[in-house]
């Protein structure tokens, strides 16, 4: 890696963790309500939604409760997706007259959007009309993450209340999320994203000439608008030349700044921020980058100061930002060594100041290589997804980085809430497994952690890498799974095992090739998403109310103190541990054999 | 269970309101006010003509143009109504296909030229809409421009420069030359 190289990975670290700091001490505060006096005329807005819908703010939920609310909530988003998706050809601001989306597509998406996930079966700018990328995906990247957020407020609330059955109100934590954290700063990002070049009309598609016409061969259609087949059955080509070129447009700015603050990643475009239109310069591509990871960054002071001890939010942020480096690293690195396959052929691969160098199918000439690897780390990492370069034509220990991200569970950084209350569960087995090591009682924040805290925790780890392996098993299996591999060898079952380990974890990055916006992918991926997000919430909340109801003990010379480098440690070993016997053997099959072939055959 | 019904649905139509139609009418309101050109797509004017995005590469395959990126775009490579990449695995046997016969068509454009291809020149974009090339590749491909435009190598190599982004704010991303304008440049002189 060149010496720039280096400069960009620590201007995007240093910025990262000096923004994590105010930005999290800003939503401990308005997460109890202590509005700072620049968002305070917001606070008529807030009250009006609480007066409209019957909710008195000041009454707390049991955890039930509060889970039931969430449900419900996430229920009914995803019908209004689907139904919009159903019905847009008959909706209003469809200028390119996109038809309606098939039902399985629906309700994928629909899923996907709801649980956060935002996993893209679909091609954005052939298939959504800009009324479903604005009133339904976009709505749901806010809600979606918002309710992330409260969840992991209410757990905060578990371990902070003593002796009580009230965890907060759903209500109040979502609104709050929406209107105070993810509504400011994806206005302000989005402004900034067009002055960058990122798109933002209600026009229709744009026609330019192109100074080179290009010739190029199509499929003739027949009068009834199906393609002609010749006696052979292959489709008839004709000769076409085209002297225009047709550049899609929309209003993409608004639903790339919360794409990515809402770790939702769910692009406007087909191949998302790789998009020039989408993440045109590499300032858009820092902003969006830092986007990514700043609220889940924020979340750890904001549980910090929540609980009364700053240093407990930086020890898990340390332990998150360790492992994002270490495998950042190798993810460059692979990236910058490139295919041996580019050399035999007798290419330049260095990196220079003239050349990025490396691996460079699938990435953009303005990223090169070290923010595309920074990215795929970064999107991975949090339970993001969105992508600026394809994943799919990484080396094979670059494409292993972001895809064991995810089956980490989506707890290094994770999503915005999500990761932190994934990553508080880790912390629940990191101190109960110290119990049993050097015989400490196990107890985390002044919480006794019992025989039901573990269980709960353990369900919450264990739920997504079974719904991973399981899913990826039936898939290379039955025929509709295996039709939809598109490359040869390892890298086809990489392929289905990324996108279970994707959807499983509620990440929504793929390896692009796999075709799987099929009844077949549609429907299981489906169905993985909605148990990672759902089992794992429930099992979560069940914890906050236990832990509310509990006394706080006092630290005793037994205490596990959990601030120290020593605890991050122990944080950082329970997840990587888990996440390696969970998925070595299945990781064996795909990029190691596959990287051991690289080396092989070249 | 249903106690929760009504506020789920006001929730959700209240905040519908607020980020699906006010936030992105007042994005579209600010960026049509503030960045009009960004916001409509960075369309470049020339002779009273729309002649592309300066963000969209187009296609070239004529030698006395600069060649931009290969693009895995369908049917027709920059369709920029359907963005794609290759996604080709790095073993994948379609790729050293195709990255064979990139250099194929770029040797037999220029015979002379013996210098190692510059990578990005051969391989696909993540886009398939890529504007941009490094400026390796750009001054692998100046001696072929140079000689079919009856130009000095001196020339075309000042003509690149100018059309040269460096690193964005000194630090980030690539250097990078940007074909489109770059070949237009090539089409259009500019008068001593």
């Amino acid at each position: 890696m060149t010496g720039n190289g280096y400069l960009q990975i620590g201007l995007y670290l240093a910025a990262l963790l000096l923004l994590a700091w105010p930005l999290g001490l800003y939503m401990a505060r308005v997460y109890v309500g202590e509005l700072p006096v620049y968002v305070r005329w917001l606070r008529p807005l807030e009250n009006g939604l609480y007066r409209l819908s019957g909710i008195k703010s000041e009454e707390g939920m049991s955890w039930l409760r509060y889970a039931m609310a969430f449900l419900v909530f996430n229920l009914l988003g995803l019908l209004v997706v689907y139904a919009l998706q159903r019905l847009q050809l008959w909706l209003p601001l469809n200028p390119q007259g996109l038809g309606n989306v098939t039902p399985d597509s629906a309700f994928n998406t629909a899923i996907s959007f709801a649980t956060n996930t935002n996993w893209q079966g679909y091609s954005g700018e052939v298939t959504m009309s800009y009324l479903t990328q604005m009133a339904g995906l976009s709505v749901q990247n806010f809600v979606s993450a918002a309710s992330g957020m409260a969840v992991l407020v209410a757990v905060v609330r578990g371990f902070v209340q003593r002796e009580a059955d009230r965890i907060g109100n759903f209500w109040v934590d979502l609104t709050r999320s929406t209107l105070y954290v993810l509504l400011p700063l994806s206005l302000i990002l989005a402004v900034v994203l067009v002055s960058q070049g990122v798109v933002q009309t209600f026009a229709p598609s744009q026609t330019v000439e192109l100074s080179q016409p290009a010739q190029y061969e199509k499929a003739k259609l027949g009068a009834d608008g199906q393609a002609l087949q010749d006696a052979a059955g292959k489709p008839v080509m004709e000769a076409t030349l085209d002297t225009k070129q047709t550049i899609a447009v929309g209003p993409a700015a608004s639903q790339v700044a919360i794409k990515q603050l809402g770790t939702n990643g769910g692009g406007f475009f087909n191949v998302n921020s790789a998009h020039p239109l989408e993440n045109p310069t590499p300032l858009a591509n820092f902003l969006e980058m830092l986007a990514i990871l700043i609220i889940p960054a924020a979340l750890c002071i904001t549980f910090g100061k929540m609980v009364g001890d700053t240093r407990q939010g930086v020890a898990i942020l340390a332990a998150m930002t360790l492992v994002l480096v270490g495998l950042g690293a190798v993810c460059v690195g692979a990236e910058q060594a490139g295919n041996p396959l580019f050399d035999r052929l007798g290419l330049a691969t260095q990196a220079s100041e003239l050349s990025a160098g490396g691996n460079m199918e699938g990435k953009e000439a303005r990223f090169g290589i070290v923010n595309s690897a920074m990215w795929a780390t970064a999107t991975t990492a949090a339970s993001n997804g969105s992508v600026n370069a394809m994943h799919d034509s990484f080396t094979p220990m670059g494409g292993l980085v972001p895809m064991w991200l995810m089956q980490l569970g989506e707890v290094i950084f994770g999503g915005v809430g999500s990761g932190l209350y994934g990553m508080l569960m880790f912390a629940i087995v990191a101190v109960f497994v110290a119990g049993l090591m050097i015989g400490r009682t196990p107890e985390y924040l002044g919480k006794k952690i019992e025989a039901f805290e573990v269980k709960m925790a353990a369900v919450a780890i264990l739920v997504p890498p079974l719904v991973v392996l399981l899913g990826a098993a039936i898939a290379v299996v039955v025929a509709p799974g295996v039709a939809g591999i598109a490359n040869p060898g390892a890298h086809g079952f990489s392929e289905i095992l990324y996108a279970f380990s994707s959807a499983g974890n509620n990440n929504g990055s793929a390896f692009g090739g796999l075709s799987a916006n099929t009844p077949f992918y549609n429907g299981m991926l489906g169905l993985a998403m909605l148990m990672a997000r759902y089992w794992l919430v429930i099992a979560v909340l069940a914890i906050a109310g236990s832990l509310a109801a509990k006394k706080i003990i006092p630290a005793s010379a037994g205490t596990l103190p959990t601030h120290t480098p020593l605890f991050v440690l122990l944080l950082i070993g329970s997840v990587i541990v888990v996440g390696a016997l969970t998925f070595l053997p299945a990781l064996a099959l795909g990029p190691v054999v596959e990287q051991l072939q690289m080396l092989g055959v070249n | 269970m249903l106690k929760e019904l009504k506020p789920a649905f006001v929730m959700l139509l209240g905040l519908t309101v607020v980020t699906g139609v006010a936030y992105p009418l007042l994005v579209t309101g600010i960026a049509q006010g503030l960045f009009p050109n960004a916001a409509n797509g960075s369309l470049i004017e020339q002779d009273g003509k729309v002649v592309g995005s300066a963000l969209i590469g187009q296609q070239f395959t004529d030698p006395k143009y600069f060649w931009g990126r290969p693009s895995a775009t369908g049917p027709v490579p920059y369709n920029a109504a359907a963005s794609s990449g290759s996604n080709q695995g790095p073993l994948n046997p379609a790729l050293e296909d195709a990255v064979k016969g990139r250099i194929a068509a770029l040797k037999a454009a220029d015979p002379s030229q013996t210098a190692p291809i510059p990578v990005d020149l051969v391989t696909a974009s993540g886009s398939g809409l890529d504007p941009h090339i490094s400026p390796a590749a750009a001054a692998w491909q100046a001696p072929r421009v140079a000689r079919l435009r009856g130009l000095s190598e001196a020339e075309v190599t000042k003509l690149i420069a100018a059309h040269t982004q460096e690193r964005q704010l000194g630090v980030l991303g690539e250097p990078r030359v940007n074909v489109l304008p770059l070949n237009l440049a090539l089409d259009h002189p500019a008068k001593p």
